[in-house]
């Protein structure tokens, strides 16, 4: 008896997992269907799984699902003999029967049975439909009752698939990673020994063992398809409500990544989709008079590129009004009126997703609740991934999405403070430096550090964490992003960057909020994870106002004094002096040497999504090169070029009048000035700009 | 009828305690325990379980009672508590017990409330007493003595 409803259960379980696929794809057909009302494969394949769904549900003896399923077969079949013709009334009929089948078959995972809800009203609506459509001399007899051959239930799945129990793959791929531990201590333990068939068998085990953490991690993998399935029914019942038009093409929805990503991109997608539609793409009239198509076109595509997964989402809409942002976020205080003069395109237009932005101007019913974009930035972020977003007015905008292939592997920086290992985040992490003592004051009796003659809030993690202090020697800080705000970490010690498999913690410990989670590191121990904002949080540093961002100093229009013009003070090889102008650079950033390419013989870096020339100081004006592993740049724009200039040293950024003396020797440079009591080279920028891009530039080649 | 119960039994402080056979799983080697900053007292931090990383619990501690003498090396359990594996520190293993279903006793008025929770009942065996540990209820708390914990 007992094995016999245990049976039961699992065909019934089996048939629930079926029949969810087979109504994410009828969405789909059936919105592609009203495109191409012509297409008999896709009929075919409509009328085959709604077939299949009531075939079963009478079997298992669900009456409700079984009527609801027979009258949209019904209706189907007419359509597919051609008896019916489709128009938009009868397509939104029959989506409503997928969502009746759906809300039907939910009800059954949740309780066995089919629950108490009233599907009558569907099933009318679809008789009224097969009614008010046919010839009034065919309409009983129901020709569903015929279905021909061909048609009959799908045939049985490939024996190639089978579906697994996700809580098992999570558990294979924990013991492959455990396998790999043991088998580098075996390595090791065999590199003692002399018997000369152990290195062939090590060899083996080798190759066998990192084959085998592969194959598990690619059993993980689902093709995007699978949350976009959805997407089609989404963007066409969200353009009817809006009174718009819409047709959604996808490219790549064959692209795998890790499962669990999936389910984490599955609401940041839906809801720029919601956007694009409910903002960006405009009513079939402006359409027409802008002189496109009255459809909106919305681009879904996605590939894997250098590691990573990107999705990208287009939409041929009006694109993003600047001014407005630039108003909104003034409004808002979001930015300051200086910062907003100073702001380029690109960077309004990511003001979008800060948080609490919102630029439409009536609340609709699927967007602009004041829960905006800042919540997709957030999600895509806590999985490793970045955002972001062009956008040309008139013409639409593209949001870019990056994330990493798997979910379980977080690039982390290990660090030391009172014995005790932790890792932080990459994501969080902004730059490692040395402590120097001289440069820690306090405020009231609140830590701060003078870097680069910003104040940055001091968070000791021993005494955060009541760790064994172990003294002041060796110290390093480690500057981290939390929300907008940044602050130091002061940290003992600072080791390698591993790549690690994020576990939860359980509940005994997960009440701690200073920890994201723990991970295995190579040598087998466990490590917990900081949570950077749970930290800032126990330090009482909260990222407010007062935290302001450092590369917020670097940006122009930040300057406190209008008068006066600031200035980067950097450092060549040699010792030689030199300045720049603030308002050319778009960022300080620290660049591993691995990172740097080579392109047309010049060397470049991927850097947000653009390729930048590098340009080195030391070869510019003949100086000695060294090689260090990480390169400090100094990222220049104007006038839409970028590059980036490879520094030694960053020495200050200085507010001052500069009265620069144009004795130029050399056509890189401006002149020189007296920055700070001292002689300072000040750069032609555009003669270093036009280096870094000869092709466009125009014929200056360099340093006399 | 079902009369005998089977449990797995170990010592804390000289007092006798029993798990349900089936939700211990093995003894453990106890290698290198990660500390867990901030967690409860009786957190005694994270292994790594074959690839499985778990929370290990000092059951001294969470019982309340002194802590393991030093040179007293304490062993691994470890069990499964709401679909979850935890590592339980104990003073010394003892032997399986299949306890008669009409020994069994709920814990005596004089036990304080907070013990009685952890332990709701006894085993009356020959010679000695057998204490029964609620399991769920030993790793189910959390946040509240984090935070008593912490000073």
């Amino acid at each position: 008896m007992s094995t016999a409803t245990g049976g039961m259960e699992e065909i019934v379980k089996e048939f629930l997992a079926e029949s969810a696929e087979g109504l994410d794809r009828l969405d789909r057909n059936l919105v592609e269907l009203e495109r191409d009302p012509k297409s008999h494969e896709r009929l075919g394949e409509i009328f085959r799984a709604v077939h299949t769904i009531k075939g079963s549900s009478g079997m298992l003896g669900y009456p409700k699902l079984e009527s609801v399923a027979h009258a949209g077969e019904s209706l189907l079949s007419g359509l597919r003999d051609g008896k019916l013709a489709l128009h938009p009334a009868l397509t939104s009929g029959l989506l409503s029967m997928v969502d009746a089948l759906r809300g039907l078959l939910n009800e059954i995972e949740r309780t066995g049975g089919e629950g108490c809800g009233d599907y009558t009203s569907v099933v009318r609506v679809l008789e009224e439909l097969l009614r008010n459509s046919v010839a009034p001399a065919t309409v009983m007899g129901g020709p569903a009752d015929v279905p021909s051959d061909k048609l009959q239930a799908a045939p049985v799945a490939s024996v190639t698939k089978i579906r697994v129990d996700v809580g098992l793959l999570d558990r294979m791929m924990d013991l492959a990673s455990e396998l790999v531990l043991a088998r580098n201590q075996t390595l090791q333990c065999i590199s003692s020994q002399t018997d000369s068939r152990l290195p062939g068998v090590a060899q083996r085990l080798k190759r066998v063992t990192t084959d085998m953490q592969e194959a598990v991690m690619k059993a993980r993998l689902q093709p995007i398809g699978s949350v976009w399935n959805r997407f089609h029914r989404l963007a066409r019942d969200l353009a009817l409500s809006c009174g718009k038009e819409v047709t959604v093409e996808m490219e790549g929805s064959e692209t795998e990544l890790d499962r669990g990503l999936i389910e984490a991109i599955r609401d940041p997608l839906t809801h720029i989709l919601r956007n694009a539609i409910d903002h960006g793409i405009e009513t079939p009239e402006h359409r027409t008079q802008a002189g496109k198509t009255a459809a909106g076109h919305l681009h879904l595509r996605a590939f894997h590129l250098a590691g990573r997964v990107h999705v990208e989402i287009t939409d041929d809409g009006a694109g993003i009004n600047l001014e407005r942002v630039r108003q909104r976020a003034l409004e808002r205080g979001l930015i300051t009126p200086e910062e907003a003069t100073g702001m380029g395109e690109r960077q309004l237009a990511k003001l979008v997703f800060s948080p609490g932005f919102s630029t439409a101007e009536k609340v609709t019913n699927f967007s602009g609740r004041g829960v905006g974009l800042d919540v997709v930035k957030t999600n895509i972020e806590r999985i490793g991934g970045v955002v972001d977003l062009q956008s040309v007015a008139g013409q639409g905008t593209t949001v870019e999405i990056k994330i990493p292939l798997t979910l379980a592997i977080l690039p982390a920086l290990i660090v030391s403070s009172g014995g005790q290992r932790f890792a932080i985040p990459q994501v969080n992490l902004v730059e490692v430096a040395r402590l120097d003592a001289r440069f820690v004051e306090q405020v009231y009796r609140a830590p701060v550090y003078r870097l680069r003659d910003q104040l940055l809030p001091l968070c000791f993690l021993d005494r955060e964490l009541h760790l064994e202090s172990s003294g002041a020697e060796g110290r390093y800080v480690a500057v981290l992003q939390a929300g907008a705000g940044q602050f130091g970490l002061v940290v003992d010690a600072v080791s390698d960057t591993e790549e690690m498999v994020v576990k939860p913690l359980g509940k005994e410990v997960g009440s701690v909020t200073c920890f994201a989670g723990a991970a295995i590191l190579g040598d087998g121990q466990v490590v917990l994870i900081l949570d950077v904002a749970g930290l800032a949080q126990l330090a009482g540093i909260v990222a407010g106002s007062r935290v302001q961002p450092l590369k917020q100093a670097t940006e122009p229009g930040s300057s406190r004094e209008r008068a006066a013009q600031s200035w980067l003070v950097f450092r060549g090889t040699a010792g030689s002096r030199f300045a720049l102008p603030l308002s050319a650079v778009a960022r300080l950033e620290e660049i591993p040497a691995e990172r740097i390419e080579c392109s047309a013989g010049r060397e470049v870096v991927q850097y947000r999504g653009e390729i930048v020339p590098l340009l080195r100081v030391s070869r510019l004006f003949h100086e000695p090169e060294q090689d260090p592993e990480l390169l400090p740049v100094v990222v220049l724009r104007e006038s839409g070029l970028s590059a980036g200039l490879v520094v030694d040293r960053i020495e200050d950024i200085v507010e001052q009048f500069v009265d620069v003396r144009r004795d130029h020797w050399c056509d890189l440079l401006e002149g020189s000035a007296v920055i700070q009591e001292r002689v300072a080279d000040v750069l032609n920028l555009k003669n270093v700009l036009a280096v870094a891009r000869p092709p466009t530039g125009s014929a200056a080649d360099g340093s006399a | 009828m079902a009369a005998e119960c089977r449990l797995c039994t170990f010592y804390l402080d000289r007092l006798w305690f029993g798990i349900a056979v089936e939700r211990v799983y093995e003894v453990i080697r106890l290698p290198a325990i990660t500390r867990v900053p901030l967690a409860a007292r009786a957190v005694a931090g994270l292994i790594n379980l074959r690839g499985q990383i778990i929370t290990v619990i000092d059951l001294r501690l969470r019982l309340g009672f002194e802590e393991r003498p030093a040179g007293m090396m304490p062993v691994g359990v470890a069990a499964r508590s709401e679909n979850t594996t935890v590592g339980l520190l104990v003073d010394e293993i003892g032997e399986v017990v299949e306890a008669p279903e009409c020994s069994y006793e709920i814990a005596p008025d004089n036990l304080p409330a907070e013990s009685r929770e952890l332990v709701p009942g006894l085993y009356k065996l020959p010679n000695r007493l057998l204490h029964v540990l609620d399991l769920d209820k030993v790793v189910g708390r959390d946040g509240t003595e984090a935070q008593s914990g912490r000073l």
